[in-house]
């Protein structure tokens, strides 16, 4: 078994909302030195050990994790399932 | 004519649509449950708004891997008229029938009121008993109908008519003012606002019945011998 760590982010160039009022909330809370953030989802996948893994994860990704109009993927495949 | 309302887990928009043909337009209609993936027989399909699958993951997107929509695209693909309302419209957009994705409102609230639109197109099968630009009104109930699409994509829907409502006041943050748009072919029309809301005057407004008399009318003059 794999366990595979998927970070979904909003596109360069796409306005993330939701980033601006996090940003703005850390500046009222006493930390001007952030100038931006950007909200993403992570997920966590445990999946069988396959050959093909790298395929596969790119295509569920495709399929249903991310929406590639508004969104990029980064994963890493690790060993074992994440206690 | 006979519609099929689409009923998914969180759907809640459904009985207001099946009210909008049955009582307000006077068609026939069934609610669908999702899982009973036979849509032969019906002339038009409606996707109706709510929070499928709890809006997990994305707004639609769940709702758009079902079986249903497999079905719903082989329809779209044979002519057969889709609308997707609110939530209906997301799920047209994850399922790839429309271009696009939504993001959420630029104020972050949910947002529910009477909006002003502008008909921009009225030369499609749910628009066609509307003049050009005419100013309607109807209900928005929303919190991720911010409409996004690259340069390249806006040029497209511009340059083939596809922007069929426009918001007056846009009220989302979405791209070029767009409230609601239809595939190349003209059979799958997509809209945050809520015409199945807007149907009789005790409503608040009947501007919405329009669009589903453009539908009847459209299919009438396409199908019906005599008309």
């Amino acid at each position: 078994m794999k366990t595979v760590k998927v970070y979904i982010t909003l596109k360069q160039g796409v306005l993330d909302p939701q980033g601006k009022a996090v940003q703005e909330s850390l500046n009222k809370l006493g930390f001007p030195e952030v100038h931006g953030a950007r909200v993403g989802r992570f997920l966590e996948l445990q999946v069988d050990e396959h050959a093909d893994i790298d395929r596969q994860i790119k295509e569920m990704c495709a399929k249903l994790l991310a929406n590639p109009v508004i969104e990029d993927y980064q994963y890493t495949i690790e060993e074992g399932v994440a206690q | 004519m006979k519609f099929a309302v689409i009923v998914f887990p969180g759907s809640n928009c459904d009985r207001d649509m099946y009210h909008a043909v049955t009582s307000s337009l006077g068609e026939e209609a069934d609610l669908v449950w999702y899982e009973e993936a036979n849509l032969s027989g019906y002339d038009a399909i409606l996707l109706p708004g709510g929070f499928s699958y709890g809006d997990y993951l994305r707004s639609g997107a769940i709702a758009s891997t079902s079986h249903v929509v497999t079905e719903i695209k082989q329809k779209a693909d044979m002519g057969i008229p889709v609308l997707g309302v609110c939530n209906g419209f997301q799920i047209l957009l994850e399922a790839g029938l429309l271009p696009g994705a939504m993001l959420r409102n630029k104020q972050l609230k949910f947002m529910c009121h009477q909006e002003k639109l502008v008909v921009e197109n009225n030369q499609t099968r749910f628009s066609s008993a509307y003049t050009t630009k005419e100013a309607i009104s109807l209900p928005i109930a929303h919190g991720e109908g911010n409409y996004y699409c690259d340069e390249g994509e806006l040029a497209e829907l511009e340059a083939n008519n596809q922007i069929v409502f426009r918001y007056a006041n846009n009220p989302n943050g979405s791209v070029a003012d767009i409230a609601g748009i239809i595939n190349q072919q003209g059979n799958v029309l997509g809209m945050m606002p809520h015409p199945e809301r807007a149907t009789e005057a005790v409503l608040g407004s009947s501007d919405g019945l329009k669009l589903f008399k453009s539908v009847v009318n459209h299919w009438r003059e396409a199908y019906v011998a005599g008309v």
